[in-house]
């Protein structure tokens, strides 16, 4: 896409981009510049997704792009054109608590729950793909996403509790699970 | 009833004193036979689900309407003039509203204190000019276009140059932070020295840690007429109010400052910072709020951090290692201000010893000023102190654990009574529970590096110990509100903060074990000073242990105005309503005599409003006694010979900080604290280029902070000991002290592991191979060198 600037400012003209988030289409007007952290952040107000570093480093950012784990803040807004997002404001219903959010609540799997939304999208990626994985597939899926307070040991504990409530609730619904 | 008292208490290794208002009745104290509920056991975090479901709010996340948002433009130089600045072009940018820089900062705003920008640079990214547009993409846009010319001077960067005859000056006050150095003697060093069959004399030097919470420091500023409201990432909503009140000339009521949640401090967001007063000036200029948020790059260069150390040690022992002097000289590289810790801490409290003698330079030099960062100087101070003893213990054929025991001591060095030392039970817990006992020798590391020349793979084992102490557990003032609802739900109300520790949990159970209420109807209000007391900043490991007794107090308070109106009501007298769950049990009440059961609900529901606030404040430590919460880590490495990689493959941690109320966070702290110090000792250094003060790893990718795959095996052991002579909960400290052990544990691990010795953190791969080639040439291992094979 050429990028065209508004004259009277010198500035890159926003442009339209149509994406699904957490399972609702939204269109959003943005410079080509702007990340697809921002566009969630400033955009639609979905502020649960977090800039640690701005520089794809700590996996604040962490969402689900096509069933892929990305770094939000190394994502154009405008790359997602008719993506299916998911951020972590899309995983719980009212009352009730993701199998993963559940698991990281019990655990204590976090301190300061500033890099917790991109921890447990990560796990989400990892367990939608392979719903039982070793220690060290965990460990490897959840490289990209530091925790400054050091919760590390109980975020893969919480990863593994985390993938058997969801094996087990996905027995008792016939694998109907989505 | 609120009395004044004059108080001691000790922060950080340095004894304060404090005149200050207390309001604690007595209760009996929660010591070892006290029979609690909830307080011990393990409790998942009251503001987990928020934490979890993205609906925390982080200053980052505060949007106002009409917010603007702004950007600060850094030096590129360590020492500089600045002789013109540029700003026209930046300012014709659309959608900027404003720039500043030193020249046209508009005088009476800010009433106290330095102004947040500058014109002589004193650091590579100190703060020159400020740009606030209507987007951040905007502002960024506009710093680009600020031109400045410079006029760049030789920085000073080493201690060394610092301390040189006509150094130039870092600081107004010279480059020895208070003109000289803090010294501190106890008895005659050099008579102890002289005295010793064994001494032994090093110099150990670590580096310079960026705290690097993931959450940036930021502001949201927001003037309505006079009055101010401040978002800000902080560890003291309470420290910052007071602070801003000074600064800008207002009454401290109409100061409201907000941080609901946190992303991590670790110590280097106290506040009011220079942002917070960008933010602030920016918002009055204009009239409308100002988002600043600090990036990665911006956090890594000028928010502080942990001040290099120099420590140069003697320790002087008689041949059954009774230790006989401790002689320290410290030099803290503080950058271009700001403090250090008290390095010479755990040598002067941490062992018997009858001469002991600190010295500590806090030395200004051209970098980024340091702050207090997670137990400011014990890490240092201890990687020294024990790795010595290490060193010592080897010397004299002693087992390092044995030397200490044989050291312990019940006093802190200015006499007072530890009101509870736990060193000999920890030594002993965790020296069977690691396997400590028939650790084997060292090996020779020239024949590790024969073994590597042949290149046969090769990892070695070994194991380590180390032993820290941390003074702190917690001081007046610290208030608490407890109102009781009609619904049966009550709120804890301070002006405090939870920065990600669990200090809400872990006082809504003490409200909670207090009141007799269930943990589920305690509802707590932190982090907002408006319609607050005052609570502690969160530093020290003093959050919960000023807190606590505080909120205990309140609660006891509470419950007493509601078990008088529940007597009254029922015609009965206080001693025959018990209170539980949440359930109010009325003897006598029923006709026939028998009890009457009714929530607190129920019983509401009966009367008209009701207003019950309980208050409390902390009181002081006993004037008599010292505090001393105490950890002693043991640590398995592996060293790659090939590599000269150390992985840490196991820690155990002993802890005693006085009574547990939350083992679920209480052990989330130290696994936490100990991966800390696994990245002091082995992977975090911020590197600064020599000649040009540059900083050359401000960001996350270059600046090693440990993964989930660099985390070790910990084991946890934690001594529940009520410590109920110090205050009503019994409770210490742990935020700080599992940090200072691992990297002297972790080095003298290595040196079980390679023979190697490291006295100069952190212990990186390159260290360890040259190491080993030393050792190598040094043992005669000249043939490798003819074959023509150099270490690298």
């Amino acid at each position: 896409m050429a990028i065209q600037t508004v004259e009277r400012t010198g500035r890159p003209r926003k442009v339209p981009v149509t994406f699904t988030v957490n399972g609702e289409l939204r269109e959003v007007w943005v410079e080509p510049r702007r990340t697809l952290l921002d566009a969630l952040r400033i955009d639609l107000g979905l502020t649960g997704t977090k800039e640690g570093c701005d520089h794809g480093n700590c996996g604040a950012c962490t969402v689900i792009v096509d069933g892929r784990a990305v770094y939000s803040c190394l994502t154009l807004a405008v790359s997602c054109e008719g993506a299916s997002i998911e951020t972590v404001e899309g995983l719980s219903r009212p009352g009730r608590l993701h199998p993963i959010q559940q698991a990281f609540l019990e655990r204590d799997a976090f301190q300061c729950g500033y890099c917790t939304p991109g921890q447990i999208m990560s796990a989400k990626a990892l367990l939608d793909r392979r719903p039982d994985p070793s220690p060290e597939e965990i460990r490897e899926a959840m490289s990209g996403n530091l925790c400054r307070c050091g919760a590390y040991p109980r975020i893969v504990e919480a990863v593994r509790a985390a993938a058997a409530a969801l094996r087990a609730e996905g027995a008792g619904e016939g694998g109907a699970r989505a | 009833m609120p009395r004044i008292v004059k108080t001691q208490y000790e922060y950080e290794g340095r004894i304060r004193e404090q005149i200050t208002v207390v309001e604690e009745d007595d209760l009996p104290r929660w010591g070892e036979e006290a029979q609690l509920r909830l307080v011990g056991r393990p409790q998942p975090r009251v503001d987990g689900e928020a934490r979890v479901t993205g609906a925390a709010r982080y200053t980052a996340d505060i949007d106002l309407p009409g917010m603007l948002f702004a950007k600060v433009l850094r030096s590129p130089h360590a020492r500089a003039r600045v002789r013109r600045i540029d700003t026209s072009k930046a300012e014709a940018l659309p959608g900027v509203r404003l720039v500043l820089t030193a020249d046209n900062l508009p005088p009476g705003i800010l009433k106290k204190g330095p102004a947040p920008l500058v014109k002589e640079v004193r650091f590579f990214g100190e703060e020159v000019a400020l740009v606030v547009a209507d987007e951040e993409e905007t502002a960024y846009d506009a710093l680009r276009l600020i031109d400045v010319d410079y006029e760049v001077l030789p920085p000073v960067l080493t201690w060394e140059e610092a301390l040189a005859e006509g150094a130039p000056r870092v600081t107004e006050q010279g480059n020895v932070e208070g003109g000289q150095p803090v010294i501190k003697t106890y008895g005659d060093v050099e008579r102890g020295l002289a005295e010793a069959d064994v001494v032994i004399e090093r110099t150990y030097t670590t580096q310079v840690e960026l705290h690097n919470a993931l959450e940036p420091h930021g502001t949201v500023a927001l003037w309505e007429g006079d009055r101010l409201t401040v978002w800000e990432s902080t560890q003291s909503v309470s420290g910052v109010r007071k602070g801003l009140a000074q600064a800008y000339g207002l009454p401290d009521e109409d100061v409201r400052v907000i941080c609901e949640y946190m992303g991590g401090g670790f110590g280097a967001k106290f506040g009011p910072h220079r942002h917070t007063h960008l933010a602030v000036i920016a918002a009055r200029i204009l009239g409308r709020p100002v988002r600043l948020v600090l990036d990665r790059r911006d956090e890594d260069l000028a928010t502080g951090n942990r001040p290099a150390t120099v420590q140069k040690l003697r320790i002087g022992a008689k041949r059954d290692g009774t230790l006989t002097a401790i002689d320290l000289v410290s030099y803290q590289i503080q950058g271009a201000g700001g403090t250090g810790g008290a390095v010479g801490g755990p040598a002067r409290d941490q062992y018997r010893c009858p001469n002991v003698r600190t010295v500590e330079y806090g030395v200004y030099t051209n970098a980024g000023p340091s702050t207090s960062f997670r137990a400011p100087g014990y890490p240092e101070g201890a990687f020294a102190l024990e790795s010595a003893l290490d060193e010592l213990a080897q010397e004299l054929g002693l087992d390092p654990l044995e030397l200490r025991r044989r050291n312990f001591t019940d006093r802190r060095r200015d006499g007072k009574r530890y009101a509870q030392n736990s060193f000999l039970e920890a030594y002993e817990v965790g020296a069977k529970a690691f396997g400590w006992s028939g650790r084997p020798q060292p090996p020779d590391p020239a024949e590790l590096w024969r073994r590597r020349e042949r290149g046969e793979p090769l990892v070695v084992r070994g194991v380590g110990v180390a032993a820290g102490m941390w003074g702190s557990a917690g001081w007046p003032p610290a208030y608490a509100w407890v109102q009781l609802h009609h619904d049966g739900t009550a709120t804890v109300t301070s002006a405090t903060q939870d920065i990600g520790t669990g200090t809400k949990t872990a006082l809504a159970m003490v409200a909670a074990e207090e009141l007799g209420y269930r943990l589920d109807d305690i509802r707590m209000r932190f982090g907002d000073t408006v319609m607050a007391p005052w609570g502690t900043g969160s530093g020290g490991s003093g959050t919960t242990s000023s807190m606590a007794p505080a909120v205990r107090a309140a609660a006891a308070d509470a419950r007493r105005q509601l078990l008088q109106l529940v007597a009254d009501y029922f015609g009965v007298s206080p001693e025959q309503v018990e209170l539980r769950d949440g359930v109010l049990r009325v003897q006598g009440a029923a006709e026939g005599g028998g009890a009457v059961e009714r929530r607190v609900a129920e019983f509401f529901r009966d009367i008209g409003p009701i207003n019950i606030v309980g208050r409390g404040g902390r009181a002081p430590n006993p004037a008599d006694l010292a505090a001393i919460s105490i950890a002693v880590h043991f640590a398995e490495v592996s060293v790659d010979v090939q590599t000269g990689r150390v992985a840490v493959e196991r820690i155990l941690a002993v802890h005693e900080s006085g009574r547990v109320i939350n083992p679920l966070t209480m052990t989330a702290q130290i696994e936490g604290g100990v991966l800390f110090g696994v990245g002091f000792a082995l992977t975090e250094e911020r590197r600064l280029d020599p000649r040009r003060g540059w900083v050359l790893n401000p960001d996350l990718e270059n600046y090693k902070i440990l993964t989930v795959k660099d985390a070790p095996r910990i084991e946890t052991i934690v001594l529940d000991r009520p410590d109920d002579q110090l205050n009503n909960s019994a409770v210490k400290g742990i935020g700080e002290p599992p940090v200072i052990p691992p990297a002297a544990a972790i080095a003298n691990a290595v040196h079980n592991a390679t023979g190697l010795r490291f006295r100069d953190l952190p212990i990186t791969p390159e260290k360890v191979l040259a190491a080993l080639a030393a050792a190598g040439r040094a043992a005669g291992g000249r043939a490798a060198e003819k074959e023509g094979v150099r270490p690298r």
